[in-house]
């Protein structure tokens, strides 16, 4: 292949160019630095094809060493068209963000912000966490001094015994009383309620829509 | 030229004239539109279990577009690895597509003038046929294009600041792999004066070894890119958590697994046996490594998930890094396995985050009460992604094992410790997620009677991901709608996600939970029916290996 060397200094000039701009954080810049690599790539293909030639005609009689490669510039055209489609999005896009944020810029991604602040924090979290978890040590040492007691406590009740359960079943009997007379407490509210709703003529109108 | 030979350009064209039709119809008959699409899917899957099993019986299927003979036309070709590619890629964009239309993708639309989501899609699934089915360089670019260019419309979907950012990188890094990937094959063209791949490993051969390699790893670099392995990888979990649940689902499943597609490729078709596997190995374990480590130290589902995906892109490279016939063999199965569970627990984590309104580990809680569908859903890929053993999972990992200690070299010993320590790893960091979303008592949040979180005006305004965890509850009887039939119905609340509004509900809609089971049952089946596709993946990677069935059926044919 012989090759030019313009086109494949063109197209490396284009290509760096663009990648500075690709590096920078604006949209705008971004999508600069995409086109102009596009077209630097676009430049690499065409230098593949090698010297210029005749516009490749298919007619008989014509030497295929007069007529220029004919695939690249295929190659080339499918590319500028893929381009163009996303050079648009990329407008779109970097519109869009003008739209929310007033500006363009690609921001960090909040959740890696995030992920890495809490490696940062991570000391001071273990140092709460080990001052919890002596708390809640301390805690359960209390209570269980707590069962001991309580221990001692019930053996002195089991001696109280049927004292105990007599116990137990008048109070069962006063808080079913209890229980009863709430209710009916209750049930003369709402009856009372009632009573002030009806006297009330937007309550009877309305109703729940009130 | 046989009947079925003629099919192989159907799983392209299809989607490509409903996508055009779909456009032409506007966001008018919804009905049919949903039609069109399940119709056209379900077209492509039949079609590529015919291709699969003609490329089985017969060899491969090859298709002259124009009836052009390579070296100047397009020519399509369907062996066991692309039509078993194609199968599985069909099958999932079809549960994938049934789960959209209950979220009430299309719904979403009609703000818009057209319908965005249905067409796109559409455009997505032909685009990963064409890579699957492309026979030469410039056509798999094309196939590239063309589901890249739908994925940055489905990836900023609503136009939100959240996904406008994460749409912007992955469009710039996509960006740049796309203009890698046209100067690569600029240099294929410079070096061998084609771009057909039956006619490349010939004249590949006769090249000096030195530009060989430099063409091979501008190549590599392109797909290693897209296949999100670890130095390249960045992208990626900053960029998929923020879409849609059914969007993300497919890139994770399907988008990844084309570039590994295409390393596959190249690997075996153009540059077999070359010093490249080595290096193709380490970056393997680097993935591996890296990429659990990532996915333990997230506290959000989706980018758990996502980091678990970068993580198992190792496995995929480490069987092509191995090059031997059950290394390809497990590579291949791996990936079939892996495209199904990957996309069936990013689904799960869209049903989480429809059920509570939001996906952060920390605010959700006791899932397995409230919605135990949900949870067995969650817990059976979970476990299959993890490799526990009976699960296709365990079996993939094991035949790659088996591979690299058959291969006995000390990095393949190495690959192997590795692949063990990051299978426990994904254990750990799923297992954590299990317990914090689903076993843990439930937060009063999760627990009030709607179960739902509010959204508020600032969320929708701000767009920060996790705003949706700032909800209030709403809770309390006398929240209930009159007539006390509130008991019964779901209730419908909407909260905020990527800045944009969901509805979430107390009772997953049955679509959406329909296709995730039928998910789940694939990925199951991979389990079931592993003897026999391990046969398909053995023939497939001997068929490959082989490179002479490929080549004679494009240039003899």
């Amino acid at each position: 292949m012989t090759g030019t060397v313009a086109l494949v200094g063109c197209g490396g000039v284009l290509f760096s160019c663009g990648t500075a701009l690709l590096l920078a954080r604006p949209l705008t810049r971004i999508l600069l630095g995409a086109v102009l690599i596009g077209n630097g790539v676009n430049l690499l293909v065409l230098a593949t094809s090698g010297p210029q030639g005749n516009a490749a005609l298919l007619y008989p009689g014509t030497a295929r060493e007069t007529i220029a490669d004919p695939l690249p510039q295929a190659f080339i055209l499918t590319a500028i068209v893929i381009t163009l489609a996303l050079t648009a999005f990329l407008a779109t896009m970097a519109y869009r963000a003008w739209q929310h944020s007033g500006n363009d810029d690609v921001p960090d991604d909040i959740e890696d912000i995030r992920v890495v602040r809490r490696a940062t924090y991570a000391e001071e979290r273990e140092r709460l966490r080990a001052a919890y978890r002596k708390r809640r040590h301390e805690y359960r040492a209390l209570a269980h001094d707590e069962e001991e007691r309580e221990a001692r406590e019930r053996s002195a009740y089991e001696r109280l015994g049927t004292a105990r359960d007599r116990y137990r079943g008048l109070r069962r009997r006063a808080r079913a009383d209890a229980r009863v007379f709430r209710a009916r407490q209750a049930r003369a509210e709402e009856t009372a309620e009632e009573i002030v709703g009806e006297d009330d003529p937007w309550q009877t109108i309305l109703g729940a829509d009130r | 030229m046989s009947g079925v030979a003629s099919l192989v350009p159907l799983p392209v064209i299809l989607p490509l004239c409903a996508a055009g039709l779909k456009l032409a119809i506007g966001a008018r008959l919804e009905r049919v539109q949903r039609f069109i699409s399940a119709a056209v899917l379900l077209a492509v899957l039949i079609v590529s279990l015919l291709l699969l099993i003609a490329a089985d019986r017969h060899g491969p299927q090859v298709m002259f577009a124009g009836g052009w003979a390579p070296p100047v036309g397009i020519v399509l070709v369907a062996d066991r690895l692309s039509a078993l590619m194609l199968v599985i890629s069909s099958s999932v964009t079809l549960c994938v597509l049934v789960y959209s239309v209950g979220q009430g993708m299309a719904d979403n639309d009609d703000t818009t003038p057209l319908s965005v989501f249905h067409p796109s899609y559409l455009v997505l699934v032909a685009g990963v046929s064409d890579t699957f089915l492309a026979g030469d360089l410039f056509n798999l670019y094309v196939g590239f294009e063309l589901m890249l260019t739908a994925s940055y419309v489905l990836m900023t979907i609503g136009g939100t600041l959240a996904r406008i950012r994460a749409g912007a990188t992955y469009a710039i890094v996509s960006l740049l792999s796309s203009m890698l990937f046209l100067a690569a094959v600029a240099m294929v063209y410079a070096a061998t004066g084609t771009v057909t791949m039956a006619q490349l490993p010939a004249r590949l051969d006769a090249l000096p070894s030195s530009v060989a390699m430099v063409i091979q790893v501008a190549l590599l670099g392109v797909f290693a890119i897209k296949a999100a392995v670890f130095p390249l990888a960045a992208w990626l979990p900053d960029s998929y958590p923020t879409a849609p649940a059914p969007v993300t689902a497919v890139f994770a499943g399907l988008l990844t697994k084309v570039g590994v597609y295409a390393a596959l490729r190249t690997q075996t078709l153009l540059f077999p046996g070359t010093g490249i596997d080595t290096v193709l190995m380490v970056v393997a374990l680097l993935s591996l490594l890296v990429g659990i480590l990532g996915a333990v130290a997230q506290t959000d589902l989706k980018r758990l998930l996502s980091f678990t995906l970068v993580s198992h892109m190792g496995y995929m490279f480490f069987g092509i890094g191995l090059a031997s016939p059950d290394g390809i063999s497990g590579a291949v199965f791996y990936v079939a396995h892996h495209i199904t569970v990957q996309t069936t627990l990013f689904l799960v984590a869209g049903l989480v985050e429809r059920r509570s309104g939001t996906t952060d580990l920390q605010s959700l809680g006791g899932l397995v009460r409230l919605s135990p569908l949900l949870a067995v859903l969650f817990l059976v890929p979970a476990l299959n992604l993890a490799g526990i053993p009976p699960l296709s999972g365990f079996l993939g990992k094991f035949g790659l094992m088996r591979a690299g200690v058959d291969d006995g070299g000390v990095l393949a010993y190495v690959l192997v410790a590795g692949s063990t320590v990051t299978s426990l790893l994904t254990l750990y960091a799923l297992a954590k997620a299990w317990n914090l979303a689903f076993w843990r008592a439930a937060t009063p949040e999760m627990c009030a009677a709607g179960t739902v979180l509010e959204s508020t005006e600032e969320d929708a305004s701000d767009g920060v991901p996790d705003a949706a965890a700032r909800g209030t509850p709403t809770g309390g009887v006398g929240d209930w709608p009159a007539g006390g039939l509130g008991l019964l119905a779901p209730r419908r609340v909407t909260a905020t996600f990527g800045g944009q509004e969901i509805t979430t509900t107390s009772s997953l809609p049955v679509s959406m939970a329909g296709a995730t089971t039928a998910l789940v049952l694939f990925g199951l089946a991979f389990t079931v029916l592993a003897g026999p596709l391990f046969a398909l993946t053995d023939r497939a990677a001997g068929e490959l290996l082989a490179r002479t069935p490929y080549v004679e059926a494009v240039i003899g044919g």
